[in-house]
């Protein structure tokens, strides 16, 4: 990069207040009542000075090093902590690669970055204040910590005292500014120089990519960003990718040895696929050893319409795991609860129990072992696992599937195939089921969840599809009635169970989704929405394609129905669930907010007769390059 | 006749005895006030949260034990001191009213 010339102009800002300090130092021995009187006689002396300079500054540099590192967007609620990083990404980057992306919240602004990296397999960055922007984004921060999503938070701080100038620069200023979100964040630095700052923004991208992919944290001082450019031989470093951990191999021996031993094995996906091949190589892994594959719905794992996917419905939550004599586990979230049964909340008491066979083997292949922390408790009950082998589950199957092959005979062959020929025919019986339970309440109103599912997959069903949303506050209609198969067809959900998540993640995922031209929909919560519904302007004013449907059960359903179980348990009136949960005296209107927001939208539409022919209005809309939202009035779950 | 067909046949006698007239409009009103849709759904459709209602094959006395002590970890039992048995006979009577759905095979959105 270009030397900057300082002899061209020495009044830089550094200089300036260096040369402010050694005159005041003049004046220390003048009592203070003298100092006041000269500094009122000579107020040009003090005066503000206006500082101009032609130097690039810091934040240009700190440019470069962003585009070396090929992020495409930075979501931002702008911040004068890091306004001069905002300046040189617009007036010096040219506002390309990254991008900025105005957000009305930095909670949105992280989980818009969390629904892109899922997509898109990388980080993109947002930027806060190190103080208050930081605060509003940590609950974002902590959902794509405990989903393993790679975000790359920039945080604007001034940390020289020297450089505060007055309340909002103090207020906004933090001694540590990373430590509000060290404990689920995987790591983080606050560079002194530019050189600092290089060095560690290529190894905090390297750090967040590398598997388990988590959030990092870079504070970008505010003088660092708007100081010339003074250091000497500035460079930014190569940056080169971990490989990402690999199970030992004589752990994965033992793990083959067992799967084909094995008269009824199963397959617990969890965060498997972080890339498309990571789908391909679980299918092989299941055919070849003739295993059921039980998804949690935390990534894009498996086609939902293989032979060998478990039964999506509710079992999604607690697959019954009795019949198994192995038990495969890839990135399993809470292991420990799917293999036991605890004491339900309608008894007093807690008592757990395995739910698992006497003899099954437990076999985990896992990642998060290299990423433990110790406050939150994302990790979940220790697991006494017979077999845990510490590694990235996508890195660690191709040897697995080679091992199984190897150890496979013809007598296991057909025992494998006769498995195999069962799982499928019990599949098809439960896909068949499933349709028998859509069509109960298919003309109610309000509109079932089954409904909605099939009348949005009538519409995009033959288009390039990306379901932006979770799906199980809808029962898991989608994935029981879709035809999911290609990476980007299924994200998971919030990964911290921090609701607000949704919208702004949903929003993230289509703008990735957007240069692939593939069509995003996204089935919304209604309670989720209104945490920063001004994320929905964030998506108009940068053309988001993306169809949000509103799942308006007018309510934070969940805590209803705790709040009745509780009731009942106390023999109490379950009848007061409504206070506190409750989103409806007035009813909001939803459709109504969105224009507001500048999107097409309809609503609320409550008779399901209405729906197709809406949904067809709003998607025509979205194959034009806009977001719409449907309001429909739905069935609780 | 043999022993356990005559309990079995004593026993549905019982159950015919204790069975009560249901008022259907109370148990539309119960359904919806103390809880019932949350999890089974407004029209008894059932989801991830609780089990199908609609077309139930529990006669009425199976269904008032069940919601008495239900086996279920995640559905709370609803003792006299909530619901009544007539109360809950109300609610039966209501669940019985929702209509049989058509089959999937004749709705063309559930055939792919």
């Amino acid at each position: 990069m270009d030397k900057p010339d300082e002899s061209k102009n020495p009044v830089n800002r550094r200089g300036f207040l260096t040369g402010a300090a050694a005159g005041v130092a003049g004046l220390a021995a003048t009592p203070p009542v003298l100092l006041a009187q000269q500094i009122a006689l000579k107020p040009e002396a003090h005066a503000p000075a206006e500082v101009t300079s032609n130097q690039r500054p810091g934040s240009d540099f700190m440019v470069d090093v962003f585009k070396s590192l090929d992020i495409e967007y930075c979501a931002a609620n702008p911040g004068s902590s890091f306004r001069g990083l905002q300046e040189s990404f617009v007036n010096y980057g040219g506002n390309k690669n990254p991008e900025w992306l105005t957000c009305c919240h930095e909670e949105s602004s992280v989980a818009m970055a969390h629904g892109y990296a899922k997509i898109e397999g990388k980080p993109m960055l947002i930027m806060a204040h190190g103080s208050v922007g930081l605060q509003h984004a940590s609950m974002a921060i902590y959902n794509a910590y405990c989903d393993r999503a790679p975000v790359y938070v920039v945080l604007g701080n001034i940390l020289d005292v020297n450089y505060r100038r007055g309340n909002p620069e103090w207020v906004h200023s933090v001694q540590d500014a990373a430590a509000m979100v060290r404990d689920y964040t995987k790591w983080d630095d606050t560079p002194v120089s530019l050189g600092h700052f290089a060095e560690s923004a290529v190894r905090a991208y390297k750090i967040a990519m590398t598997p388990p992919t988590e959030p990092v944290v870079l504070v970008a001082d505010g003088t660092l960003q708007e100081e010339p450019i003074t250091e000497k031989n500035l460079r930014i470093p190569k940056l080169a990718m971990s490989s990402p951990p690999q199970g030992d191999s004589n752990a994965v021996a033992e793990a083959a040895r067992l799967l084909v031993a094995a008269e009824n094995p199963v397959i617990v996906a969890g965060r498997v696929a972080r890339t498309p091949r990571g789908i391909d190589l679980l299918v092989e892994l299941a055919e070849t050893v003739g295993a059921r594959v039980q998804d949690q719905r935390l990534r894009m794992n498996f086609p939902s319409a293989h032979p060998l996917y478990g039964h999506p419905g509710a079992a999604i939550a607690t697959p019954n795991l009795s019949g198994y004599d192995v038990i495969l586990g890839l990135e399993v979230q809470d292991f420990w609860g799917l293999t036991h049964k605890m004491t339900g909340l309608n008894k007093f008491g807690m008592e757990s129990q395995p739910t698992t066979r006497p003899g099954a083997k437990i076999v985990s292949i896992s990642a998060i072992e290299l990423s433990h922390k110790s406050n939150y408790q994302d990790f979940g009950r220790y697991l006494e696992a017979d077999l845990a082998i510490t590694g990235d589950p996508e890195a660690t199957l191709p040897e697995l599937i080679e091992a199984v092959k190897k150890l496979i005979t013809p007598d296991r062959r057909r025992a494998i195939a006769e498995r195999s020929a069962k799982i499928a025919e019990a599949n098809q019986r439960d896909r068949e089921r499933d349709r028998e339970l859509a069509a109960v309440a298919w003309d109610a109103s309000p509109i079932s969840t089954a409904r909605l599912s099939a009348e949005l997959w009538a519409q995009i069903k033959n288009e390039d599809w990306s379901l932006v949303s979770n799906d199980r506050f809808v029962s898991y209609w989608p994935t029981r009635l879709w035809n999911f198969s290609k990476p980007y067809h299924y994200i998971g959900a919030q990964g911290g169970a921090g609701i607000g998540y949704q919208a702004p993640a949903a929003v993230g995922a289509a703008l990735a989704n957007r240069k692939h031209g593939r069509l995003s929909v996204s089935i919304q919560g209604d309670g989720d929405l209104n945490y920063a519904p001004g994320v929905l302007w964030t998506a108009a004013h940068h053309r988001i394609p993306l169809l949000t449907v509103v799942h308006n059960n007018r309510a934070y359903h969940e805590e209803r129905m705790y709040l009745t179980l509780l009731a009942a348990k106390y023999d109490r009136d379950p009848g007061t669930s409504d206070i506190g949960t409750a989103l409806n005296g007035p009813n909001i209107d939803y459709a109504s907010i969105a224009k507001g927001y500048g999107l097409y939208a309809e609503g609320p539409i409550s008779d399901p007769q209405d729906l197709g022919p809406a949904l067809k209005r709003a998607l025509e809309r979205v194959k034009n390059g806009e977001p719409a939202l449907l309001d429909v009035v739905t069935q609780p779950r | 006749m043999n022993k356990f067909l005559g309990l079995f046949l004593l026993s549905a006698l019982a159950a015919f005895a204790q069975t009560k007239t249901g008022d259907i409009d109370n148990g539309k009103r119960l359904f919806e006030r103390n809880g019932c849709y949350q999890c089974h759904g407004h029209a008894g459709q059932g989801g991830l949260a609780g089990a199908r209602l609609a077309q139930t094959k529990l006669p009425q006395v199976a269904f008032i034990a069940y919601v008495r002590n239900p086996s279920s970890g995640g559905m709370p039992p609803f003792r006299a001191k909530v619901m009544s048995d007539q109360d809950l006979a109300d609610v039966y009577a209501y669940i019985k009213t929702f209509p049989e759905p058509r089959a999937a095979k004749d709705i063309p959105l559930l055939n792919p």
